[in-house]
Order: structure tokens, then sequence, then C-alpha cells
């Protein structure tokens, strides 16, 4: 007995001695982020009291109205045609019989660990070439394609745990491929695709190099590149305006995370062994 | 496996299963192979971007090993592999490790705040961090307060520490990540096997090498891709944080193949410095699993 209550007590202090180092930075910042306008807090004193004005004046100095909107934007249509084009071929690899599956597999394979850091040039000057620059295609259509592996990887794995028998039955009656599909499979699947939403979601919000080689217009900035933006001007060099921008662009993933922390975790967690 | 299959095709094959793949091809075809085929090709090139190009053959990699910047560089990568990976995960197998039979209450809590890096953009990290590390930032506050000024710098502005400590930030990252990855992974190893342990008479220690790190081969193969991985490929976190600098001092791969696509506009050595990248991470995966492969 008080070998496990011992147990217990050293255990309990491993994750307090975690969450608070994990912690530590997000209340400095959010500390720093309300602190008085122009007082400067050591960062190891609690501030005197709750300002605003630092949020107020990055929201509308940083452009963070069209920040965050632009990155709805992409985020909607990443996320929405990165679901419709996998579940379609994710459906087929596992359940259809396809010649030749197994290149196929591998080719996206070879997607999956690619750095897309060593291919952004070549995605800029075919942009660029279509005069596509400076637009949200630039954004949402290459990120597809990068989120397009790892989505069918994790559809097919939850496919593959729906019992045969279901389909087989409705086969039976004479349902058609496309309606095994979107009336008996999908609504087994509606777990793993809400997961798979809050991982795409989270992906494209935070996404920043293809923004910043993308875009140049300053109304065309992902909250993330605008807080760079930002963050990199001397104009502002106030840290704590800098983290009332910073905690704006984490703000939408956060609250989402808040509701949805074990979708984030099992997805990513097995997400990951699942591969 | 086949058993699984709704469709087994009659006599011949059955073209429209095709029609299922083809919009996610399209896209990754379009948006993923035809850039790295394009990259490759340009890895042989010297071109500005604007005007023909010219074939190089292999000059741009000769030149980009030749390179004592771009060495250093890529050694700069594996310093960071010690914190963003080899830490991490020992880290996280300790803590596993002390944790085989413990149940304890909150964990769902412990959890949420230990996963919390992993769901921010980098870019909102980098900002934190560099606030904690600034000149006037709570790491100096907190060195000046327990008299150890002499000690308090900046500490991203110094040459022999911006390094180490941005690779800090990654530890900061990523050891939530491993041990909840191990945690999770610890509880799935049957009791029996440690009970069968007991009887046999091993140790802790014993007990933590023969019985929790054979069973957590999956989990630290994934925890290792992905931090690996990672480590060599970390854009955001150093853009944000020193940019490369000082000096050369924390420059990357990843940030050298920006400047000088957008930068120097030399793009078809920072196409060849691109795929040495991308050899280099396909590289390291395929060791990690060739490494840690079932024998049986």
């Amino acid at each position: 007995m008080n070998y496990k209550n011992r147990e217990k007590i050293i255990a309990h202090s491993i994750f307090l001695l975690g969450s608070i180092i994990v912690l530590y930075p997000f209340f400095s910042i959010l500390f720093l982020a309300l602190s008085e306008p122009g007082k400067r807090i050591s960062g190891f004193t609690v501030p005197s009291g709750i300002y605003f004005d630092n949020f107020i004046k990055a929201w509308t100095d940083g452009g963070f109205s069209n920040g965050l909107f632009n990155s709805f934007v992409v985020v909607i249509g990443v996320v929405s045609i990165t679901i419709f084009c996998s579940t379609l071929a994710a459906y087929a690899f596992e359940k259809l019989d396809i010649f030749g599956i197994t290149p196929l597999f591998a080719l996206l394979l070879i997607g999956l660990v690619l750095p897309y850091e060593s291919i952004v040039i070549s995605l800029y000057y075919t942009m660029k070439a279509y005069n596509l620059t400076n637009t949200y295609w630039a954004l949402i259509l290459p990120q597809i394609g990068l989120s397009i592996p790892f989505s069918i990887f994790w559809l097919r794995a939850s496919f593959k745990s729906i019992p045969i028998s279901l389909s087989e039955a409705a086969m039976i009656e004479g349902a058609g491929r496309l309606t095994i599909l979107t009336k008996i499979l999908i609504p087994q699947m509606i777990p793993a695709i809400l997961t798979l939403t809050v991982l795409l979601f989270m992906w494209t919000w935070n996404e920043f190099l293809l923004a910043l080689i993308m875009i140049q217009d300053a109304d065309m900035r992902t909250a993330p590149l605008a807080l760079s933006y930002f963050a990199g001007n001397k104009r502002y060099g106030d840290p704590a305006i800098t983290a009332a921008a910073a905690i704006w662009v984490a703000l939408p993933v956060l609250i989402m995370y808040i509701f949805l922390q074990r979708r984030f975790i099992s997805g990513m967690v097995t997400g990951a062994v699942k591969e | 496996m086949s058993t699984n299959k709704i469709y087994r095709p009659q006599t011949n094959i059955d073209y429209s299963s095709y029609l299922y793949i083809l919009p996610a091809f399209i896209f990754y075809l379009i948006f993923v192979f035809f850039p790295l085929a394009d990259t490759f090709y340009n890895s042989f090139t010297e071109w500005n971007g604007i005007s023909e190009k010219k074939w190089v053959g292999l000059e741009q990699y000769t030149k980009n090993l030749a390179n004592k910047k771009i060495t250093s560089s890529i050694k700069h990568s594996f310093i960071l592999i010690i914190f963003y990976s080899f830490l991490p995960i020992m880290l996280g197998l300790l803590i596993a490790g002390l944790m085989i039979r413990v149940k304890v209450r909150g964990m769902a809590t412990y959890r949420a705040i230990l996963f919390l890096p992993q769901i921010l953009s980098m870019i909102v990290v980098g900002i934190a961090w560099r606030w904690i590390y600034a000149p006037k930032g709570p790491l100096n506050s907190g060195l000046d307060f327990f008299g150890l000024e002499e000690v308090s710098r900046a500490w991203l502005g110094s040459f022999d520490y911006s390094l180490p400590f941005v690779g800090l930030i990654g530890t900061w990252v990523m050891f939530g990540f491993t041990m909840i990855l191990f945690i999770a992974g610890v509880q799935k190893i049957p009791s029996e096997l440690y009970d069968a342990a007991k009887v046999d008479g091993a140790g802790a220690i014993s007990e933590f090498f023969n019985v929790t790190l054979p069973n957590l081969k999956g989990e630290i193969v994934v925890a290792l891709v992905f931090t690996v991985t990672l480590a060599l490929r970390n854009f955001d976190l150093i853009y944000i944080t020193t940019g490369g600098g000082p000096g050369t001092s924390t420059m990357i791969p990843s940030m050298f193949i920006y400047k000088k696509a957008f930068q120097m506009n030399q793009v078809g050595s920072a196409s060849s410095l691109g795929i040495m990248l991308t050899f280099l991470i396909f590289t390291l995966v395929s060791l990690i699993l060739i490494i840690f492969r079932d024998k049986k």
C-alpha cells in the first residue's frame, strides 16, 4: 500500500513538472500580452492588472482580420477537397481490386516522407508561370497534394476495420459500389473522418513556408505569415504586442483543441503508429 | 487481405475502379511528384529563375559538398537531432519505464497539456521562446534573480549558445509527444510478461530492458521517424527564431534552400541542396526501419 502510494506521488510529480514546463512559455507570453502597454515586465513578475490594449493594437496594426479570414478560406478549401479525394481513393485501395496497387501505394509513400522544403522552389515557379502566386490557389492546391498521402493511409486503415459482411449484404441486394460507399461505409467512418478533419485543419492552419514564398501581397497573407511579418518588423518592436498577435494566431486551433483534444491526440498518436 | 475486397475482377481488369483514385492522384502527381521530378532536373542546371537553364551535370552537387557553410549546416541538423529526437525519446522511455503499473488520476488532463506544443504553429512557438530567451526576458531575469548576472546573455544572438538553445525548443515541442506515445505503448504490454519477469527474479532495470524496451519497438520507430524528419526539416522554427544566425551558427539545409532560391537567385544550387536533403531524409528513415525491422 505504501509502496503504491509512493509510486503515485512520483508519477504525479513527474507529470506536474512536465505540465509546468509545457505551460510556462504559454503563460509567459499571455502575461506579457496582458501587461500594461508600454510598461516593461521582466517576465518573472505577475502583471499588476489585466489590459487588453495589446490585443487591440495587434489586431488593428497587424492586419489579422485579413490574416485569419485568409487562413479560414485556405483551410476550408484544403480540408474539403482532400477529404473528398482521399475517401474515394482509400475506398478503392482497400475495398476494390485494383491492378497495380502496390506501385501506386509505393508512390504515395514517397509523399509521406518527402521534405516539401525541397520541392517548394519548383512549385513556386509553376505557380508563377500560371499567374497563380498571390492567390488562394497557390496555397490550397499544393497543400491538398501534400495532405493526400497521409489522408489516404489514415482512411484506408479505418476502411479496413469495417467488417466485409456489411457491404456484402448490400451487394447481394444489388447496391452499386458508389451506393455502398456513401450509404453504408461512410456513416461508419464519421469518427475517423472527423479526426482527419481536425488534423488537416491544424496542419493547414499552421502551414508557413508555402505562404511565405507564394504570397507577397499584404492583403493575402495567412495568419502565421502575417504574424511573422509583424514579429520581424522593427516598427512593432514591442514584445507585448507581438505576444498578443501570437495569441490571436494560436487561438482558433487552441479553441478547437479544448473541445476536441482527444481527437487531436488519438489522431496523431495512433495515426503515426498505424503508418 | 484480398478476402476483404468487395469486388474482385471477373475476367478482365475493371478500369472504372481507377476513377476512384484518379482525383487524389491528379493532385498528388501535379503538386508533389512533378515538383520533385522538376527539382531533380533543375539540380543539374545553373539557373537564376529567369534566363535559360544551363545544363551543368553534377557541378551543383560537387560545389555544395565543397561549400563549408553547407556541410556545416548539415552538421547542425545532426546536432539538432540530438535535441529533437534523442533527448525526448530518452526522457519518454525513462518516464514510461517508471509508469508501468501506475494508474494516475487526472491522466487525461496531463495528456492534454503535454500534447499542447504539437498543435501550435511553429511561428507561435518560436515567438514565445524568443521572448523567454530575450536579453530582458524571463530566462535572464531568472538568472539575475539568483545572482547569476554573469551568465545571462542574448541567448539566440550568441555564436556558441544559439544552436543548442534552438535545439532545446525542439526538445520542449517533442518530449510530451514521446511521453504520451510510450506510456500508451507500455499500457498495451500484457501484465503477464512483467509477472513472468518478476518470477525470474528480474529487478526494475532488467525488467525495463527485457520487457518494456522490446515491446515498445513499434512506438520507438514511430517516434524516431517523426522526430528525426522534423529535426532535418525544421524551417519555420529557425526562420522565426534566428534566421540561421548569428553568422551561420544555426544555419540548416532547408534555410539554405530558401535563401539560395529566393534571395540569391541560385535556383539550380538550391534544387541540388533540396535533392540532397530529400536523399538524407530517405536514407535515415530507411536506416531506422531496417535497424528496427522485426526479425521474425
